[in-house]
This record gives structure tokens, sequence and C-alpha cells, in this order.
């Protein structure tokens, strides 16, 4: 728990602890620490003197913000229009299936290489059910 | 301003835009440095941004002197790293024959019939290098504006025609001098590369390719209204763009370009949240708030960010503008037709062949993009419909393929041109099911201020659901087309506004598909 005050202090001092930087903040804490745990949050709330309420509503309202440990790669799985077009349920039922946990998301910006998917970060294109399987089995 | 590269050592550029990267450019690169080394022969490896033609990626170029600078490139591509073995053994390094050979880039017919006025550096520069830029004419237009008056850039920008390529199509222009003439402390100006609209992916390769095009054209922005500090908002799902502008504005702010002025910019990332888009909806988020919208008026240009008067523009819109200041209005005005000038940079996407980017004057038709650049469907199967300008657009059968791409020529044709997005489907799409995903979309994208959009989608999408399975089609065809309506003139802002409309644009162009057999 003192690590964690520590660092969260650092980093809401690096943004002059200013309230219109939440997202970074959050963003960098959840970089280190894996999700946004209830303590955590508080830390941050006290630091830039916003209730607890605001900070709830705030990270329950972008879909980034993890409040649980993210197990195994985080992959995430265009669901979009253009992947939609060249096979991408195809894929997500794949995922599914096989009890992967996944997030959909609403478009990676690789439209005309998809079905695309991304890997803790790392974009993939033309992402056949034999891509993706070798893909995560790299990462395991 | 030379680059120091070894004397003799062929120069390869291997894109590190984040599509190219996604089909293993990574790899090839570093396989053409073991082989490379292997075989003793000094390669200079530059990673710059995409070309565009994103079929062919990874595309390795090869510097030969065929040409002018950019010119002279010899293209390979797709290639992989199994292929580099080969490529050396066809002395690829001399231009040399291969099977993955398209001669040089530049006289490759997709690329040769575009006008690239935003993208003309994409793919032909290292994106990080300030001295690369200003030699292939970055800075020229920040040095003109520097040398002429607040108004006198304003007016060049209005005169130029430019129009908001964020999908609304405001008068840039227009927009500035609001901002100019209000009489403050503080101003801001924001970028918007908040590019939610899938289909889409000129932001990202903007941004990854050229990125001091953004904040060239920003800096003038700044010193058009008189605003010092400027935010670029970047949406999480484009980690690849994040780095890379983070990165620019470090070079870009140690080249202290204005001397005695001052223009700090910083980025900011969303948090996948695709209404983030929505310009007030973005200035919440970029107050550390949840990013709902707001009601319009005040607009932004008067009272924005922090409550300060807020210059709003798409990537796009900002990248445009220092070929404008550096050209002069009337070069730029004279692409395009009727009330769109200048040119747009369109994104193929979905099933298609030739899948890219094409920045094209407006007025080129549909049937041009998807047939002659994008060479029909990827799968061979036949084209049933693209949706054209996002989620929020319509979908478009092959029969009105020939409308004329601009802002007003798409508006009377019941669709849109969004920020620029093509996607292609083939036969094999059911229009009622892709009625239903623009229904949940907004369901799950929704900020949820204004009831039309939130609970209109939700029983939009239920109503879809009752009419796929054969309940009640036509009165629930009735029912739906209410909900369009509700959404279309009750919603606070384009998310749940806009939402109707690839719902009835397939109902109009596919009705069987609704009615069942």
């Amino acid at each position: 728990m003192v690590k964690t005050v520590k660092a969260i202090g650092h980093t809401c001092a690096k943004y002059d602890g200013r309230p219109d930087a939440l997202l970074e903040i959050l963003h960098e804490t959840q970089h280190e620490f894996g999700y946004l745990s209830d303590a955590t949050l508080i830390e941050i709330a006290d630091i830039l003197n916003i209730s607890r309420a605001d900070i709830h509503g705030i990270v329950s309202f972008y879909d980034d913000f993890r409040r649980e440990p993210q197990v195994g790669p985080c992959v995430k799985i265009c669901r979009a229009e253009a992947c939609q077009a060249v096979g991408g349920e195809a894929l997500a039922k794949h995922v599914n299936d096989a009890g992967i946990d996944s997030h959909d998301v609403y478009c990676l910006g690789n439209c005309a290489l998809g079905p695309a998917i991304m890997i803790d970060d790392k974009l993939h294109g033309r992402v056949d059910t034999k891509k993706l399987d070798t893909l995560l089995k790299d990462r395991t | 301003m030379g680059n120091a590269v070894t004397i003799n050592a062929v120069t390869i550029y291997v894109p590190c835009d984040a599509a190219a990267v996604s089909v293993g450019a990574d790899d090839v690169a570093a396989a053409l440095e073991k082989e490379a080394k292997l075989r003793g022969i000094d390669i200079n490896i530059v990673r710059n941004g995409s070309r565009g033609m994103l079929w062919l990626e990874p595309l390795v170029e090869v510097e030969t002197d065929k040409g002018r600078t950019g010119n002279g490139r010899i293209a390979y591509g797709p290639v992989n790293p199994e292929d580099i073995t080969s490529l050396f053994d066809a002395s690829f390094l001399k231009g040399g024959d291969h099977k993955l050979a398209h001669g040089l880039t530049e006289n490759i017919p997709y690329f040769a019939n575009q006008e690239r006025l935003t993208f003309a550096r994409c793919g032909i520069i290292d994106p990080l290098d300030l001295s690369d830029y200003e030699a292939h004419g970055g800075l020229a237009g920040l040095h003109k504006a520097q040398a002429m008056s607040p108004d006198a850039i304003v007016d060049t920008v209005a005169k130029s025609g430019l129009r908001g390529r964020g999908g609304a199509g405001f008068p840039t222009g227009i927009k500035w001098k609001t901002a100019l003439e209000a009489k403050v402390d503080q101003k801001y100006i924001c970028a918007n590369a908040d590019e939610g609209d899938s289909g889409t992916f000129a932001d990202r390769m903007l941004m990854e390719g050229d990125p001091f095009s953004l904040l060239e054209g920003m800096t003038i922005a700044g010193l058009a209204v008189g605003a010092t500090i400027g935010y670029i908002y970047i949406r999480s799902e484009y980690p690849h763009a994040v780095k890379t502008m983070r990165r620019a504005v470090e070079i870009w702010q140690d080249a202290d370009l204005l001397k005695d002025k001052v223009f700090t910019i910083h980025v900011r990332m969303g948090a996948g949240a695709y209404i983030c888009g929505e310009e007030t909806s973005m200035l919440e988020s970029l107050e550390g708030k949840r990013g709902q919208v707001k009601v319009k008026p005040p607009i932004p240009a008067i009272e924005g960010l922090f409550g300060k008067p807020t210059i709003i523009n798409n990537v796009l819109s900002l990248a445009s503008v220092p070929i404008i200041l550096d050209k002069g209005a009337k070069f730029y005005e004279d692409f395009g037709q009727g009330r769109s000038r200048g040119t747009q940079p369109f994104q193929l996407g979905g099933d298609i062949k030739r899948g890219g980017l094409v920045e094209k004057a407006f007025g080129v038709s549909l049937r041009e993009l998807v047939e002659d650049f994008g060479g029909g469907t990827r799968s061979g199967k036949p084209v049933r419909t693209v949706q054209a300008g996002g989620p929020l657009g319509a979908y478009i059968p092959p029969s009105e393929f020939d409308v004329e791409m601009d802002y007003e020529k798409l508006a009377e044709a019941g669709a849109m041109l969004g920020h620029g997005g093509i996607v292609v489907f083939n036969q094999d799409v059911d229009m009622a099911k892709q009625a239903r995903f623009a229904m949940k979309f907004c369901e799950v994208e929704s900020c949820g201020k204004c009831t039309p959009c939130r609970i209109g989608s939700q029983r939009g999408k239920e109503t879809l659901d009752k009419i796929i399975t054969g309940q009640d089609v036509e009165d629930n065809l009735e029912l739906l087309e209410d909900i369009c309506e509700l959404m279309t003139e009750g919603s606070l802002c384009a998310m749940g506004g806009l939402t109707p409309m690839p719902v009835r644009s397939a109902i109009k162009h596919f009705p069987k598909d609704f009615i069942g057999t």
C-alpha cells in the first residue's frame, strides 16, 4: 500500500495534480498496477481533490479502464463494419468459443487489412483463425 | 541538411505505419538488416510512413537514381520475411526484377492518379526527421504565416474554401474568425484525432507518416487566432500514433520555431469512448470528465475548453492548412467543385481488392474509387453495397455509384461524406443485420445524455430483432421509421441524429432483406 500511495503521488505530481489530466493519470496508474483498484482510485481522488463519486463516474464511463486485474493478454477484436465485411464475426465467434477473454472494439483503424485485432497494443491485420491461434500461442 | 548516411549505402524504405506493421513490416525490416549483414552489404533502412497502398504492405522501396527524391524509388510488395533472400538474389538493391516488383512507386496507377496535397509527404519522408520534413516543403506555410497578420491568415484559410474534414464540413475559416474576434486572455487549439469512425484511418496514417504537418497546421492556427496552447486528443486504439505524435511534439518544441512567440502542444489519449469524437464531448474528456455531449450554443469557438475560445479541427483540416498558406488560397480552391473545395483523403476498406488511401479532388465518383482504384472486392464476389462516411453514413447500392463525392452531391443522394471512409460489402451481406448493427453501435457508444439516442437505439435494435425474426414485419417497420424520425429530430448530437441514416438507407435500397421471403 505504501508503494501504491507513493507511485500514485508521483504520477499525479507529474501533472501538477491537475484534475483535467485525470485520464492520463488513470492510464498511467492502470499501466503500472494492471488495473484500477478501489484503493488507487480513492488515493487519486484525494490528491486531485475530487469526490469518489466523480472518479467512479469517470472510470465507469470509459471502456479502457479496468476495475479487475487483466488475466492473460489484452485481446481487442474489431467488431466494426469494415472487419465484418471480411469475416470479423467468424473470428470473434472463434475467440468466444475458445473461451479467450477479449474485448469488443469498434475500429482499430486497419480497415483495408481486416479482420484486425490488437494484442497488448500490438496491431495485427488479415487475421484468420489460424493466425489468431498462432499469435495467442506465442503470448502464453 | 544532409542526413548522416554511409556513402554508397543503398537506402531502403520500410513503413513503420501501424497497418504495415500489422502485416509484418517490423519482421521484414529485421530480415532485411540480417540478410544485408550476412552478405556484407551496406544498407540504410528508413522507417517511413505508408504510401497508402495498403494491399501492397509491407511495401519495401529501394532508392535508385531513376528520379528525384521520392520519385526514384522502386516498389516491392507485399514482402514477407521469406522473400528477402530472393529479393537480394534478384539484385533488388539496383531495382532488379522480381515477382513482387512494381516498378517506380510513383508510376503505380493507384498512386499516380491521386492528387496528394494533405498527404504529399506521407510515405516519402522519415516521419520524425524535421530536416527531411523541411526538405520536402514542410515549414514553408508556417514561415509565410509568421510574416502575415492574424486577419490575413484567417482570410487565406477562408478563401481556400477548406471545410471541416471530420464530417460536419463546417467552413474552417469562419470557425477561426469567430475565435479570432474573441478578446480574452487565453484561447486553445484542439486537434480532434479521435478517429472513431469505422472504415477510416487517414488521421492515423497522417500522424504516423507526417506528424509535423499536423503540428505546423496547429501552430499556424495558434498564430491566426492568438492561441498559445494546443491539445491533440488521440484515441487509445491508436497506440502507434500516440507514440509518434508524442515524440514529434518533443522535436517540434525543441526546434523553437516561433522564437519570440509561444505555442505549447500537449498530446492527450482517449480511453475507448467513440462519443469523444464529438467536439463538446471531447472538450469534457480533455477537462478530465465523463465524455458527455453538451448543448450548443455556446459554440466552442466562443466558449470551449475551460470556458475559453477553442478551435476544434479535425487532423486532416489542420494538416491541410500548411499547404494552403504556402501555395495560397487559390491553389487549394482550384481543386474540387461547387462548395466542396480542395481534396479529400478517401479511405477504401472492407472487402476490397486494393484497399488504402486515395486523396482526390472533390468530385471523383464513388464508382471510380471502388472500381478503378479499389478494383472491386478482395473475395472476388460481386459488390452489393458500400457504406460511405463511417458507422453513421448511408449504405449505397452499385446502381448509385456514379454519385460525385462532395458534401452537397452526397447530401442530395441521402448520404454523407463523413470522414471519407468507404467500406465495401460483397453479396453475402445481410442488410437487416447491418441496420441492427447501426442501432446496436449507437446503444453501446451513446453517451447517455439525451433520451432519443440512449433509449431510441435500444428500442430500434429490439424492433429490428422482431423484423429479422419475422414478427409483424409491416407494423414493426412503421415503428422503426417512427424511432428513426424521433432520433433524427430529437437527439442532441450527430450520434443519435445520424444513426438512422444507415438504417433508413438499408431499408430503402434493400427492402427484400427486411421483408423476408
